[in-house]
């Protein structure tokens, strides 16, 4: 599909963020050979490639869990309680900000206001966003991520 | 979310807003919906498009309040062949989520009003970018763009006539810079984000060199009703004598209802928060707010009152932005409120010009030391230097990153010697 849009393009470097984004969903991340793979399928050196994956809050350079959370630390989810929810995300998983766990199933990071200011404080799990959030409702959703986990991966 | 408001006021927007359910292209068609690009295909000129536009004064929605007529206007009679119209779904600044709220009441409203445009612009392509955040609305608005190419609203010889139109969506990888027009443009084309100084305007050369006329969404969404009621009628929406047509005021923060409310451009302050915000929490008392997202100048108690437009903003030394109102009140702490929108700007500074890169961590550690009771009487004044050098900056990140610290050196200034006085945050003290 992304092969044919490549194809069917005047101008292959459109697509880009597309083709990069499609090649960490295949590898989990943009691996150095991740990235001279995507560069090669839109003609782009793999440098200019680089600079993009590095600047982009979407896209990982190193390796991240499968569920990437991603907490909203703006101005309304800090003042609604960002901190707190950080803190009990941070002690929940036994990991740090920008740290995976180790059994690679969560990465916890911080995140730039994510329009959801409405329902703060807010998170995006894999881009799906949650809120208003609690810690009651955090644990909630880690153990429904847990269990879908626990399902889909074979033993 | 329900969040749908019992108001006289007329809803032009949200003409079609379900608390529950996306408008379908049918619920858009039985509310009028389509007939305004009817009406354009069969009996107006691109440029008697353009001058109802201009002359309904639209202001560009997503911060700037550029007219949109104006902007439809530069792209010469004689300029070249394919041009771009590029919604501006971006929607980064901190407190804003009118567009989200839009793109899930009434999609086919933003397919119309890119319709309208493209027109207007001899325009054949559209691009809405969107940023990752809203990968649901992405979804919902590839979905919608089918079924409106199906109806034969997009795609060639639309409603019969020689005007063809497509409307891609692309997923942004997700920075602020993206937001502004000319990083986003060379983010379209695959390379890093950097701003672009004019000239030459997008709408001379913008997507591969190519005439591109970019809107923000809510802009592109006025433009049906406005085609099908008139210029006049919009005007006379609006609630002040500058001001023209509704707008969708976003309130979160200390207010009992945050939400996004369709109002008519120019109604008070005081009213968005009373009325149909549902005031503010028992406890909590109006200490200022942020008018139009983070890279706007704090509104104090003395403004509680004002007029809510662009021009009314602009004459108090203010800017609308893109109406995020973000409420404080007297238990937060002003100084870690702007360290936190500063937190925010350095991080996403995009890291080109220096004065930016540098000046945005450093004016944030500054305000660090100072709510951590590390600060020193003279950095009040290398504050007050710092914002001014950060107005020469590359393009208008900067200058907008610095304007909450101006308001809070304006206003709070007091809040600010007493953390370098008591060496605390009087707020932490005071818990």
């Amino acid at each position: 599909m992304l092969s044919q849009q490549i194809q069917a393009s005047k101008h292959p470097p459109e697509l880009v963020v597309d083709v990069m984004m499609a090649v960490q969903e295949h590898y989990g991340y943009l691996s150095d050979e991740a990235l001279e793979e995507a560069a090669a399928m839109v003609g782009m050196a793999p440098t200019k490639l680089d600079e993009l994956a590095t600047f982009y809050t979407f896209l990982y350079r190193e390796p991240v869990g499968r569920y990437v959370i991603h907490l909203c630390d703006s101005v309304i989810c800090w003042m609604d309680g960002y901190e707190p929810l950080r803190d009990h995300l941070c002690k929940k998983l036994g990991i740090q900000m920008g740290e995976t766990t180790p059994d690679g199933l969560f990465t916890l990071l911080p995140v730039c206001c994510i329009g959801y200011c409405d329902r703060s404080p807010a998170m995006l799990i894999n881009k799906k966003a949650y809120g208003p959030l609690t810690s009651e409702k955090i644990d909630e959703i880690l153990e429904t991520l847990r269990s879908e986990a626990a399902e889909t991966t074979p033993s | 979310m329900a969040e749908t408001t019992n108001t006289a006021y007329p809803q032009v927007l949200f003409a079609n807003r379900k608390p529950d359910r996306i408008a379908t292209i049918d619920d858009y068609r039985k509310n009028g919906g389509y007939e305004a690009i009817q009406k354009v295909v069969s009996t107006l000129s691109h440029k008697d498009v353009q001058k109802i536009i201009l002359d309904s004064n639209l202001l560009g929605r997503g911060g700037a309040a550029f007219p949109a007529g104006l902007k439809l206007q530069t792209v010469a009679d004689d300029a070249p062949f394919p041009r771009y119209i590029v919604c501006n779904a971006d929607e980064m600044e901190p407190g804003t989520f009118k567009d989200r709220v839009l793109l899930h009441a009434d999609p086919h409203l933003l397919i119309e009003g890119m319709l309208i445009e493209a027109y207007s612009a001899k325009a054949e392509k559209g691009i809405i970018f969107i940023r990752p955040e809203y990968e649901n609305a992405a979804r919902i608005l590839e979905r919608e763009v089918a079924i409106a190419e199906k109806a034969g609203f997009l795609g060639k010889n639309i409603l019969g006539g020689d005007f063809s139109f497509t409307i891609d969506v692309h997923r942004s990888g997700g920075r602020y810079i993206c937001g502004e027009v000319t990083a986003q443009l060379n983010a379209l084309m695959g390379k890093r984000p950097n701003p672009k100084q004019p000239p030459p305007y997008p709408t001379e050369k913008g997507l591969w060199d190519l005439p591109t006329v970019l809107q923000n969404v809510e802009t592109l969404c006025c433009m049906p009703p406005i085609i099908r009621n008139g210029a006049e009628w919009f005007r006379n929406l609006a609630l002040t004598e500058s001001g023209a047509g509704t707008k969708l005021y976003g309130i979160s923060g200390r207010v009992n209802k945050p939400g996004c409310y369709e109002l008519p451009m120019g109604v008070r302050l005081s009213e968005i928060i009373e009325k149909h915000a549902g005031g503010m929490p028992e406890g909590s008392e109006f200490k200022a707010c942020l008018p139009g997202g983070a890279s706007t100048r704090y509104l104090s108690r003395a403004h509680y009152d004002m007029p809510m437009d662009f021009e009314t903003l602009k004459a108090a030394g203010h800017r609308l932005g893109t109406a995020a109102i973000m409420v404080f009140d007297q238990k937060t702490c002003m100084v870690a409120a702007t360290l936190n929108l500063m937190a925010f700007f350095a991080r996403e500074s995009c890291g080109w010009c220096t004065p930016c890169r540098e000046g945005t961590p450093y004016i944030r550690d500054l305000l660090w030391r100072i709510e951590n009771g590390r600060g020193e009487p003279e950095f009040v004044d290398i504050l007050k230097k710092q914002c001014k050098y950060l107005w020469n900056a590359y393009c208008a990140f900067a200058p907008g990153a610095v304007s909450p610290v101006e308001g809070l050196l304006a206003d709070f200034e007091d809040e600010v010697w007493a953390h370098i006085h008591q060496k605390t945050c009087p707020f932490k003290a005071s818990d």
